[in-house]
């Protein structure tokens, strides 16, 4: 049997006398959509910042694939294939979809000491391939990405993820502010990385999209996780009395 | 056949089909060209303010000796505000590089009369007090959260009082004898040696800017910092090099102005900090961060180099020099401000 892409065991963080996470236990099979709730404080983003290297913990372990870590950094992080999407913070609005693409991870011609000189071409390539891959349709890869509505953005930080063979995708509230058009198109991305075999965590207020996308719902209240069942044996009914 | 299979391939829409939805204006693709090349917005004003004292000052301002005159001080101002326009556009600010300017030849004076050396180690070792000052801004403000204005601008007054300090003391009196003016600010011809120091540094600085991974992480830290941090990006350390950058190109700059004028003085470079962040401005450098190009602070640079000669050859009172400055960096700031948020928020073809 594999180890679980996550394990998480008695996670502990406090914040300047406030108990943020309490003895939290979360486990993430390989290719599955676990959807995380809570009101707000109920400790997801702080679990989140843990997992994607904001935060350290100031207890409990953290394994990936069976192997225990310590994740220091986003970059840590991102290396160990735990890529996380904020719903304002993962693009660059001033900067191009190439260049946010490939942002702290450039291809480079040469370089010295990590610092070196960009392969645009193979920026300008790769990024029109990796939007390709989840098909989304924009005009260049040259188009500045605060010209992108909030739908294309979450679809190119999604297309950052797949083509950095990310193993795990955290999206944190990623529909919040969306139209419902847009809400379905990025529910139709955390969907498709099913059938890429990447493992999702989907952090949402909205229990709809949660039930709409995931295979499992996990909630948390307090700092604690209060509720852990598949989608297909719960209901949203059920799980707000939880919270 | 070709064509076809190429165009379901790519993710993105061909430029006329998507014009054809109505998305794209002429206003629309100006703006976003001003998003893009703020730069060359400054361009245009320069020309035009070329064009307007030439004809004012009945071709008097367009003359070989007066042209020559702006080449004397335009490169030393552009070489620092080339430095101050990267940090800006990594998200902070420095207001201690006019007393570096004035710090760092009187430091390079006193070395060589103090310890008998000659130019280049003092040289030298005046830049790396430069790198010493650059660390200090970046480490106090980054450590203790405070905004670099307000350090750099105590950085500025403590600066300021060592030039005096060590002027009266009588330890910096004057220029070591062989100070190269061949190397930094010889005539040739038309220009001047700084001239090449500018081209080349602005090169230097420019292609760090645009074509290396440094860059974009500069561009990244200074657009949109907590994703920059999301990224993995080392934004401190982005911020610190950027504040170092600054640092040493405005000693750089004092140094060859002193060895241009063959004296050092404490009051060297007072209020200079003023034209380069105006330049920068001017130029199209957001306050914001992330936005706009080195080269953007060198046309600003030469605008109000510009203006400032143009003012005299057209025989208009000199008092007025601040106040046009002055007016051309508000009506550049808010240009800056209303513009990028307009491109910011238009929808130019983005596709569905």
């Amino acid at each position: 049997m594999t180890a679980p892409i996550i394990e998480c065991q008695h996670l502990e963080k406090w914040y300047s006398g406030v108990h943020a996470l309490k003895n939290v236990s979360l486990s993430v099979a390989h290719g599955e959509a676990v959807g995380l709730v809570g009101d707000n404080g109920a400790g997801k983003s702080t679990l989140i910042k843990i997992l994607s290297g904001v935060h350290e913990p100031d207890g409990g372990t953290i394994r990936i694939e069976g192997r225990e870590v310590r994740i220091r950094n986003p970059r840590q992080a991102m290396e160990l294939g735990l890529e996380t999407i904020y719903q304002y913070n993962s693009m660059v609005p001033t900067m191009s979809i190439a260049r946010n693409v490939f942002i702290g991870r450039e291809p480079l011609k040469w370089s010295l000491f990590g610092l070196g000189w960009m392969d645009r071409g193979k920026m300008d390539h790769e990024s029109v391939r990796a939007i390709a891959d989840v098909d989304l349709h924009l005009r260049s890869p040259e188009a500045l990405v605060g010209e992108l509505s909030g739908g294309q953005r979450q679809g190119v930080a999604i297309a950052r993820a797949m083509h950095f063979k990310s193993k795990v995708l955290i999206l944190d509230e990623p529909t919040n502010h969306l139209s419902v058009k847009e809400t379905n198109k990025v529910i139709g991305f955390v969907r498709d990385l099913k059938k890429q075999n990447v493992t999702g965590v989907f952090i949402s207020h909205n229990m709809q999209h949660v039930f709409q996308c995931c295979d499992r719902v996990v909630a948390m209240a307090r700092g604690e996780i209060v509720f852990d069942r598949p989608v297909a044996e719960s209901s949203i009914e059920e799980v707000h009395e939880f919270l | 056949m070709v064509t076809a299979d190429r165009r379901e391939q790519t993710p993105f829409e061909p430029r006329r089909a998507s014009t054809s939805r109505g998305g794209s204006t002429p206003v629309k693709r100006l703006l976003k060209v001003y998003m893009e090349r703020p730069e060359l917005v400054a361009l245009v004003v320069l020309v035009a303010l070329l064009a307007y004292f030439a004809l004012r000052s009945a071709g008097l301002f367009l003359s070989y000796q007066n042209l020559r005159g702006i080449l004397g001080l335009f490169p030393e101002l552009s070489i620092m505000a080339l430095g101050f326009a990267l940090l800006m556009i990594a998200g902070e600010f420095d207001l201690s590089i006019g007393s570096v300017f004035g710090l760092a030849p009187i430091v390079l004076c006193a070395l060589a009369q103090h310890f008998g050396l000659s130019f280049w180690p003092c040289f030298a070792a005046a830049l790396l007090m430069c790198v010493v000052v650059g660390l200090l801004n970046g480490f106090i403000s980054l450590s203790f959260g405070i905004p670099s204005f307000i350090t750099t601008l105590g950085m500025l007054f403590m600066l300021r009082s060592l030039c005096v300090v060590i002027y009266q003391s009588g330890a910096a009196p004057a220029l070591p004898s062989d100070a190269p003016a061949w190397a930094l600010t010889a005539p040739i011809g038309f220009f001047r040696v700084s001239t090449i120091w500018l081209a080349a540094l602005g090169l230097v600085i420019y292609l760090l800017l645009e074509r290396t991974n440094f860059g974009n992480w500069v561009r990244a830290t200074g657009g949109a910092l907590e994703s920059a941090k999301s990224m993995g990006i080392p934004t401190n350390f982005v911020k610190t090099a950027c504040f170092v950058i600054s640092s040493v190109c405005a000693g750089l700059a004092g140094i060859i102005q002193v060895v241009r004028i063959a004296s050092p003085l404490p009051s060297l470079g007072d209020g200079v900090e003023l034209q380069a962040i105006a330049a920068a401005v001017i130029g199209g450098v957001a306050l914001s961060g992330g936005v706009g190009n080195v080269l953007g602070a060198v046309v600003g640079m030469a605008i109000i180099r510009v203006i400032d000669s143009g003012m005299v050859m057209s025989r208009v009172d000199a008092n007025w020099f601040k106040f046009a400055v002055g007016f051309l960096t508000i009506v550049a700031v808010i240009a800056n401000i209303w513009l990028g948020r307009r491109a910011r928020g238009i929808k130019v073809d983005t596709g569905k």
